[in-house]
């Protein structure tokens, strides 16, 4: 299980292209404008993608984006609290479903 | 602080076998068949806008990611005899920028000398400056020095806060950075009032720059908001695959990615426009390089060319082949990278 991702299959990404060849073309033409300069700045964008890389807990992307921050100038500071705010998220994802809760109890309860 | 890798005994500091690392160690295509690909062919310069000046290794500081190899046991120290040699080159050209780097050029007991007979010469000056030099005991007065003679200092400070600068350049080398800055902002520096102060991003480990424009903006907000220090420009500077941040590659498990990353951002524009095609460097026993990393590597101008500065040929060297090799691409990868920042 230690073994069942691999840092060096991120740079093999592009094989999954091989077996669709039009529909990876066309991912990578909008990934890439996705995190070009827009109303967000690239390095903020990259921010984004470093928090939900840890909100989907992908390793790949954890590994890239990581990468990616620091080469937009950003630094540990600003990551760690880039995760914390995925990790808010999904922790009151979570705890607002306690209502979903609450509801069936008062149903079910006298 | 640490030793250089010449004092440790270092297998690295060996030239021949370092260069065999990066020659031979990295799993990239020599920098040479790239440029033929791309059509730029040989490398050749297009003349001499900058005379850059190395006067010595010696250096107060130990920085971790230096191409020098410089410290403060470093003895290779340029003499007035070879600076005076240099001054006989300068007159036979029309470089109009003289750029002074070492080591910490001002440890050099003719820094100042050297200064004074190239403004003499009506040459601008560039201090290629630690900033941690400027509040040494014995260097208070070089701060107005410097201004007399409207020195451009071109400062390191490879972030805007103080952990990552530290974890590159040193203990303490933060805290004593923000007061030399506070101090030349002080005297009228990066004012724009004509006393230039630019700052050099470098990465604090094995990855590249950012886009030169948003950092600069970064760090203008935050030393400005943070310490009340103002600069004229931001350059950002890759880490070269030499001497101290070559070591670090290695030892870090990270020189086959690094090499990897620099040739897959080779960059054809910045390729066209590198600063060794206007740059002549000069090293501190007057040996003549395209640059100041070949000079690291001890990989001299081209055959038949003038070796030392006693026989400099203006039109020789002007329109010179450029002697290239695989650290050559940490200069080409994404937007450049040069003693001025980023190429395009």
């Amino acid at each position: 299980m230690a073994d069942y991702y691999r840092a060096e299959d991120l740079a093999r990404f592009g094989e999954v292209g091989k077996a669709a060849p039009r529909l990876w073309e066309k991912f990578n033409a909008w990934y890439g404008s996705v995190f070009a300069d827009g109303a967000l700045s690239e390095r903020e964008k990259a921010l984004i993608a470093l928090a939900v890389a840890h909100a989907v807990q992908c390793p790949y992307c954890i590994d890239a984006y990581a990468q990616t921050c620091l080469e937009k100038g950003s630094n540990i500071e600003q990551m760690t609290e880039a995760v914390h705010v995925a990790a808010a998220i999904r922790g009151g994802a979570c705890l607002v479903h306690g209502v979903q809760m609450r509801n069936t109890v008062d149903r079910l309860s006298m | 602080m640490g030793e250089s890798l010449l004092k440790q005994g270092h297998a690295l500091a060996v030239l021949e076998r370092q260069r065999g690392v990066i020659e031979d160690g990295a799993a990239v295509e020599p920098f040479e068949r790239r440029l033929a690909a791309t059509g730029i062919g040989e490398l050749r310069a297009t003349g001499i806008d900058v005379f850059q000046i190395n006067v010595g290794r010696l250096c107060n500081q130990t920085c971790r990611h230096c191409h020098v190899d410089a410290g403060p046991d470093r003895t290779e120290i340029m003499t007035r005899q070879t600076m005076e040699l240099c001054l006989a080159a300068l007159r036979q050209i029309d470089a109009s920028i003289v750029d002074i780097t070492g080591g910490a050029p001002e440890l050099n007991s003719d820094f100042r000398w050297l200064v004074e007979q190239v403004r003499s010469l009506g040459r601008h000056v560039i201090d290629r400056c630690n900033l941690t030099v400027l509040v040494l005991p014995g260097y208070d007065d070089l701060p107005e020095f410097l201004a007399a003679h409207r020195v451009e200092i071109t400062a390191s400070l490879p972030y805007y806060l103080e952990q990552q600068t530290d974890a590159q350049r040193g203990e303490h080398v933060f805290e004593r950075s923000i007061r030399a800055l506070q101090r030349l902002n002080e005297i009228g520096y990066g004012r724009g009032d004509g006393l230039m102060l630019n700052l050099v991003y470098n990465p604090v480990g094995a990855f590249l720059p950012p886009r030169q424009a948003a950092i600069e903006a970064d760090y203008k907000r935050e030393l400005a908001r943070r310490h009340g220090i103002v600069f004229d420009r931001l350059y950002t500077i890759t880490n070269m695959p030499i001497n101290r941040f070559l070591d670090y590659l290695l030892t870090s498990g990270n020189y086959d990615a690094y090499m990897r990353k620099l040739a897959g951002a080779f960059n054809v524009e910045a390729a066209a426009s590198v600063m060794c095609r206007t740059t002549l460097s000069v090293g501190w026993d007057g040996t003549l390089y395209d640059c100041d990393f070949n000079q690291m590597l001890d990989l001299r101008v081209g055959d038949g060319l003038p070796r030392h500065i006693r026989d400099f040929d203006a039109a020789l060297l002007a329109r010179r082949t450029i002697c290239t090799g695989k650290h050559c691409y940490g200069c080409t990868a994404g937007a450049g990278s040069s003693c001025t920042g980023a190429t395009k």
